[in-house]
């Protein structure tokens, strides 16, 4: 296979349109300028709909709408603008519509910066809309995963008629790695029986809407919703182990910290510390029950999570370690990125907590 | 042969596809020559990319005595389209070898245009990166485009090709043939000469044959 050097954010795009993504929306802003630019230029030659909308909001309505058609369609933006897309990811996922949502993370609250964070993290996976629902959030450590990610990400989406969110930091989006277009296998995927693409032949109209005005039907259909919930959790978990056969302390990190805390692991087994990376990439569903077979190990004394947060997806650590053994945390934020030494130093001084 | 030698011309401007390489051959040249001694200045006129800039290099490149000409420390996180006044001082003082390190695609090089007038002036060399790894301009026809589009922008010609085809970590002897052979092929299409060829100083033993400027990776990532 022909190995390329792709940047992030055009990476994305590239396999997105590879995926079948016909209709991309969006509306500029940095670290993810990349993905509609690329889309301007390509999605037109590959027969689909390119729109530069007059705003974040617009933008995911025309998925919305897109996607009502059957079509598949995608939206990106960084941490800002992906707030302003929250309703539609909510009323996307009312509505049983499948799409795909980029965010490529920068410095936040509010406007922030324009350097790599992680700090959506709560947004992503509890869902930043109103009412019960649930996305995939898959988060890749190099360019080669977010590719990959991206392609399944619409298979995913279409078989469960659900959004799924692509959530990168700055620095995936940004940075350029060697990768390869794999030959893919497309999940087998039902037949959108339901979209509003014209009636045809069919002895029905297809209607698509969340308003359920009555409780009792209300409820009806959040519990619907919730079966394809527990189906994704039970389905679509997964993660990576680094390091971690004979480790006895575990770094938790995901995204561009895992690959810091990767090197930083190597190097503290250099220093007699044997330490793993455990890497989520899912960060909903998040890998629980793994971890906490994990932390029942005996070996395991200790855990590390590292951000480009303030102790955000630390959350979903202490679910899943629930006391069994001590839960460190070393974040930066703003769009600082933890440097190798420093996660070197808190693994230290966790290590002498409990030595 | 020295890095003076390789680049004789007071003034370096490096343009390209974004992406091909640009800023880490900018860095390692100003260090090559502020190592050959005499004042050298790099100048970051990056308006493109948020990330990865020449600018974010300062404490290298000044320890090594390469005076980094760069947005204003307060702007060096954001991607403005703001250029630093003090350029005027690379492009005016005819004692200083000045790098100047432009943003990728004619869209980056646009802030030569602006600069045209003095610059065509001065002893200058255009060079124009050929990077074959990436998937934009990896056939000659795609890179003379990008390479005449950049011409037509800044209205300045390009004077000399570089090849910096890599693969990040991953680069091999025949990655950097590969890159060759798009340079030679663009350099037959534009009758540009073609500089030299970028390459890891590991690779030296393995293309004696070749013209190579040696260097060291400076824009690393943060776990490298």
């Amino acid at each position: 296979m022909k190995r390329e050097i792709w940047k992030g954010s055009e990476a994305i795009a590239e396999a997105a349109i590879r995926a079948g993504c016909r209709c991309f929306f969006g509306y500029p802003i940095t670290p993810q300028n990349e993905i509609p630019e690329y889309m301007s230029l390509h999605m037109p030659q590959s027969g689909g709909v390119f729109v530069q909308a007059e705003s974040e909001l617009a933008a995911v309505n025309m998925v919305y709408g897109a996607a009502a058609s059957g079509v598949r369609a995608m939206t990106s933006s960084s941490s800002p603008g992906v707030s302003l897309k929250q309703e539609g990811i909510s009323y996307l996922a009312a509505c049983q519509l499948p799409a795909v949502v980029v965010n490529v993370m920068r410095g936040g609250p509010g406007l922030g910066s324009i350097q790599p964070a992680q700090g959506d993290y709560f947004q992503a996976t509890r869902g930043g809309g109103n009412g019960d629902y649930r996305t995939v959030v898959l988060a890749p450590a190099n360019i080669q995963e977010a590719v990959d990610l991206t392609q399944e990400a619409f298979d995913i989406a279409d078989q469960y008629r659900n959004p799924v969110v692509l959530l990168a930091d700055g620095l995936i989006g940004q940075m350029m790695e060697p990768i390869v277009w794999k030959e893919r296998t497309p999940r087998p995927l039902p037949e959108k029986t339901w979209a509003a693409c014209g009636r045809g032949d069919r002895d029905h109209n297809n209607f698509i809407t969340s308003l359920l005005i009555d409780a009792p039907s209300c409820e009806a259909h959040n519990l619907e919703l919730h079966k394809k919930v527990l189906e994704m959790e039970k389905n679509e978990c997964r993660w990576e182990e680094i390091l971690l056969e004979d480790a006895e302390m575990v770094l938790v990190a995901y995204g561009t910290p895992s690959r810091v805390a990767q090197t930083a692991a190597e190097n503290l087994r250099k220093q007699g510390i044997k330490a793993g990376v455990f890497r989520p990439i899912t960060l909903w569903p998040y890998p629980y029950a793994r971890l906490r077979e994990i932390a029942a190990l005996d070996r395991v004394k200790v855990f590390l999570t590292v951000e480009m947060s303030l102790g955000q997806m630390l959350d979903d650590v202490n679910l899943a370690v629930a006391e069994r053994k001590p839960v460190k945390f070393y974040g930066r934020c703003g769009g600082k990125i933890p440097g190798v030494s420093e996660v070197e130093r808190a693994a230290q001084e966790a290590w002498k907590e409990v030595k | 042969m020295t890095a003076a030698e390789r680049f004789p011309h007071r003034l370096t401007l490096v343009t390209g596809h974004y992406g091909t390489g640009k800023t880490e051959f900018s860095v390692n040249l100003a260090l090559a020559l502020a190592r050959e001694g005499g004042p050298v200045a790099l100048a970051d006129l990056d308006i493109v990319n948020p990330y990865f800039r020449s600018r974010e290099r300062r404490e290298l490149l000044e320890a090594a005595g390469v005076r980094l000409i760069a947005t204003s420390q307060a702007l060096a996180d954001a991607d403005v389209p703001a250029l630093p006044a003090e350029l005027h001082a690379v492009l005016e003082d005819r004692t200083v070898r000045g790098v100047l390190d432009i943003g990728g695609d004619p869209s980056g090089a646009r802030v030569l245009a602006r600069y045209r007038p003095r610059i065509v002036r001065e002893d200058y060399q255009l060079l124009y990166i050929v990077n074959a790894a990436r998937p934009e301009v990896r056939t000659a026809e795609r890179s003379v485009e990008v390479l005449r589009a950049i011409e037509a922008v800044t209205g300045l010609a390009c004077t000399g090709l570089v090849n910096n085809t890599h693969l990040c970590g991953e680069t091999t002897a025949g990655d950097i043939r590969q890159g060759a052979a798009l340079a030679e092929e663009v350099s037959r299409r534009t009758n540009i000469p073609v500089r030299c060829h970028i390459a890891e100083a590991r690779f030296q033993d393995q293309l004696r044959d070749l013209p190579l400027f040696p260097i060291h990776i400076q824009m690393k990532k943060p776990w490298e």
